[in-house]
Order: structure tokens, then sequence, then C-alpha cells
């Protein structure tokens, strides 16, 4: 399977003051792949997908999108961005609008969609992950997983060729993961690119393509999840996969 | 608290008798409350009119028939000041916010900027209302220059949006600085550029939040409207002293502050409404 890839990403480096982050990553996702980046807390996870979305200013190495370098300094940042959905831990929705709303804001501000026909299509994304029934709620009056899952609609609502997920389960309560991976199912079923970095071995198992085991800033191991998670070739993801296995979450 | 409407909700003979003690005690703070109210003015009034000067104070400041005489031209003079109260506080939002929103500008590009917004905030957050007014009132028209207006009502105006916006601005700055960076992160990954994430995204978080303290700068503003009788605007200030030398007394003063005082009443009430309201949504999530 030669498909293009929709993200590589070059000899990555980021650093903050004196601590570099990453050190030279290099990933390739093709169109349609689903690649789970596991590792430690502070391995570099969340720093490597704000550096994709150009949140992060990187400082070697490049961020190339269906074939353009978007981290050049002369690309057109926020045309990237459009082309990207990121969903974050802390779901970041805007508290002042409607759930309808910030479902809304960006086909209607950024992409000139009118807003009667971004409405239409909310709703129907709303609809389609069970909360067409609280469009008009606001999001401090939604659980943690109605607002993640209202976050991931925010994202698709504009189409993005890519999507990123920054540990979206890590906020909530157990029992609301659930209903937050099955959507994430839902949508690499249906052929979304997705980039997601996460603690929930399980789930990156079954729905993953390829697993990238990243510890201090580099990219130790990658392959097929039963490979990495079953077969782990390097010593540090061995050691990293047994402390998850220790504590029942494999 | 456990009125006859809940009568039908049987209490136990314990929770009866601490119902009973609360209401007794909140019985006891009232009139503790009641009382001491009573005697605190009855002091102040005595140790006030038993001072040696009382009989000419009262004459001069409280001398009912003067205050009557007074009022029409204080309340015309008033109305002057509600207008330029009005008008003030919308350019001073305008203002205080343009120069807000300048001052969080990132990058070198917009160094220049930032360092004019913020030498503007030093200047006329240092420089004392009265002074302003002076400069802008007396040496402004002074230049000579055409299109400067002669106006000492318009010249007042614009010292006292000159010095409020500097305060205000910082009002906002701080709103703006209290919205959580996960936000802006947000909108900017929504491909929004950063003037959009500012209008549609951080704004309108920032001023719900800043809202009690800006009502505050709004009760200041409208006692300070009063001073631009001292460029030669017939406000309720001036018309006041107008009729103090008319009448030789200085009634007229007290009629102007109390009128200044009532004003402001209703402004205090509704930041004190605004306030619990912010702190209740806050307590609601966010």
């Amino acid at each position: 399977m030669v498909t293009p890839a929709v993200l590589s990403v070059r000899n990555l480096v980021k650093r903050y003051g004196e601590n570099t982050v990453l050190h030279g990553v290099d990933l390739d996702v093709a169109e349609h792949e689903v690649v789970a980046l596991i590792g430690a807390s502070g391995s570099g996870k969340s720093t490597l997908l704000r550096c994709v979305n150009l949140l992060e200013e990187v400082d070697d190495g490049q961020v190339i999108l269906d074939g353009a370098d978007v981290s050049d300094p002369r690309a057109d940042a926020d045309a990237a961005r459009r082309r990207m959905g990121i969903v974050f831990q802390a779901f970041n929705l805007f508290p002042h609008l409607s759930v309808l709303d910030n479902v809304t804001l960006a086909p209607r501000v950024v992409h000139g969609v009118p807003r009667r026909d971004a409405e239409a299509r909310g709703v129907e994304l709303l609809e389609r992950v069970g909360l067409a029934d609280r469009a008009r709620s606001y999001p401090d009056q939604l659980s943690g997983g109605q607002q993640q899952r209202v976050a991931i609609v925010r994202a698709l609502a504009y189409e993005p060729r890519l999507l990123l997920l920054d540990e979206i389960t890590s906020a909530l309560d157990p029992e609301l993961v659930g209903e937050v991976l099955a959507l994430v199912r839902e949508l690499a079923a249906h052929g979304m690119t997705i980039l997601m970095a996460t603690h929930e071995m399980g789930f990156a198992k079954r729905v993953a393509d390829r697993v990238c085991f990243l510890d201090g800033g580099v990219l130790l191991e990658s392959g097929p999840p039963s490979q990495v998670l079953g077969e782990p070739v390097n010593d540090r993801t061995r050691q990293f996969l047994r402390r998850i296995i220790d504590t029942g979450r494999l | 608290m456990t009125g006859p409407a809940h009568g039908f909700r049987e209490l136990s003979p314990l929770q009866v008798e601490r119902v009973a003690y609360r209401r007794s005690r909140s019985r006891r703070s009232t009139l503790v409350a009641f009382g001491s109210t009573v005697v605190f003015a009855a002091v102040g009034w005595f140790a006030v009119t038993s001072a040696p000067g009382w009989p000419r104070v009262r004459e001069s400041f409280l001398d009912a028939s003067t205050a009557r005489e007074a009022l029409p031209a204080v309340l015309d003079g008033l109305w002057l000041n509600l207008r330029v109260l009005v008008v003030c506080e919308v350019l001073i939002l305008a203002l205080g916010l343009g120069i807000a929103a300048l001052r969080t500008l990132r990058g070198p590009v917009w160094f220049p900027v930032r360092a004019l917004a913020t030498a503007y905030v030093d200047l006329f957050r240092g420089l004392p209302l009265i002074i302003c007014l002076y400069l802008v009132g007396f040496g402004l028209p002074g230049l000579r220059l055409s299109g400067v207006p002669n106006d000492p009502v318009i010249l007042g105006a614009a010292a006292l949006v000159l010095v409020y916006s500097a305060y205000v601005a910082e009002v906002f700055r701080a709103g703006i600085e209290s919205v959580h960076p996960s936000q802006r992160a947000a909108a900017r990954s929504l491909g929004l550029t950063h003037a959009q994430s500012m209008r549609i995204v951080v704004l309108p978080q920032a001023v719900r939040r800043v809202l009690p303290p800006l009502l505050n700068d709004f009760v200041a503003l409208q006692k300070d409207c009063g001073l631009i009788s001292v460029l030669g605007a017939v406000d309720a200030v001036r018309a006041a002293q107008i009729e103090s030398a008319r009448a030789y007394d200085f009634t007229p003063y007290v009629v102007a502050g109390l009128l200044f005082v009532l004003l402001a009443v209703p402004t205090a009430r509704f930041a004190d409404w605004a306030t619990a309201r912010t702190a209740r949504r806050r307590g609601a999530g966010w």
C-alpha cells in the first residue's frame, strides 16, 4: 500500500530554554492511517502534536502537510491549521458559547459557510455523537465525556485532513472514557487520518494501525500494535510496557 | 427557615429545639443591630449639634429655602454632567479596550505600538486629573490651532477620556490576561487568526470577568465629571458655586453633593449585583 503521506515530520527538534523536549523526531502518517503515540508523561507526545498543529514554533526540522512544509516561517500557519483538527486533554471548549456555536465557529468564521448551513451540519454531527439535544446548552452544563465529544465534533466540523488527539481521555472519569473512545473508533472506521497521543494501551492495540513509542523526546520504536505492544524490540519499550501491565492497564 | 410550608415534614425534637435556638439568636442580633444604630446616630447627632459653631453651620450649609431656590439651576447643571458622563463612558470603553488589545500584541514588529500604548497608560495614570484638565482645557486652545474647539465642556470631556482610558485599559488588560492560554490555543487550532481569536474567544470572556471593576470606575467617573467645572463649564458644581455666591450661603454645594450621591447609588447597587452574578457563574464552572 503506497499512499502519499498526509503528514511527514522530519528531524523535528523542540526546546524550551535549556530543556530539549524533542530530539529530531521522524514520523509519517499515511492517508486513512491511525497512528498512536505512546510513552511516559514528559516523553514529548503532546509537544509533538502541538508542533504539528503549529501551536509551538519548531527549533529545527520540518512539518510537512500534504507535501508542503508548513513549519516554514514563510508558510501560512493559519491556512495550515485549517486543514488539521486538534482535540485537547482539557477539552478547551469556549465557555461563553453554546455547544452549537462552539461547533459552527470555525466553519462560519474561517471557512465562510453561511450560518444556516453551518448549523444544519453542526446539528447533524452532534446527532451522530448523540448530543443534538444539547446543541443550545453551554459547555459547563455538560459532563466531561459529553464535552470531549463536542470538542471532537468541533474539530471535525470543517472536515480536516488530519485529526490530532492529545490524550483526550486523560481528564475523564473512568466511566466516561468508553463513550469518547467509541467515537474515535467510529471515526477511524470511516477512514479519518488520526495521530493520537494516548495512555489507553488497549485502545491503541484495537484501533491503531501503527504504534510509536516515544521516550525522552526520541522515537524509539514504531510498528504494528501487535509488534510494539506484544514483542517490543527496544529495552525501554519493554520496561515501559511492563510498568503499564503491572498497573493493569493493558 | 422552617415556616408552616414545611409543616408536613416531621422534625425531630432535637431539630425543633435547634430551630428555636437559632430563631432566638437571630432575633437577638436584630435587636442589637437596631440598638447600636440608634445609639450611634444619637451620639453623632449630639456631637455635631452641640459643636460651638453648629448654629452658624446650619444656617450657611443647610438652609432649606436656599436649597429650594438653588435646586433648579443645580439640576440643570447635573443634566450637563449626565450627558458628559454618557459620551465619555462610551469613548473611554472604546479607547481603553483598543489600548488593552494593542498591549497584548506579540512579536517584535509590534514593539512601537506596544511601547506607545504602554507609555500612554503610564503617562495618564500618573498625571493628576486636575492637571490634565488644566493642560487640555487651557493649553490646547492656547495653541490656536484651527479645528481645536474652545468649548470647556468638550475640552473637559476630552481630559476625562484621556485619563480614564488609561485606567480602563489596565482593567481590560487584566481581564484579557486572565483568560487561560489554552482558550487562545483552541481558537488558533481551528484556524482563527490572532484578531479573530481575540474578538470572538478572548475578549467576550475577558469583558464578563472585569465588569465589576469597570462599573467601579464608572462610579468614579460619575463624580469626576463634576471637575469639568474648573474649566468654566456650567455643570452642577459650577451652578452650585454661582448659586452659593448669590445667596452668600454654602447650601447649594450640599444640594449638588447629595444629587451626585443619589446618582451613584443605583450604579453601586448594579455593580454589587453584577459582581454577585459573576461570582455565581464562576462557581458554576467558569
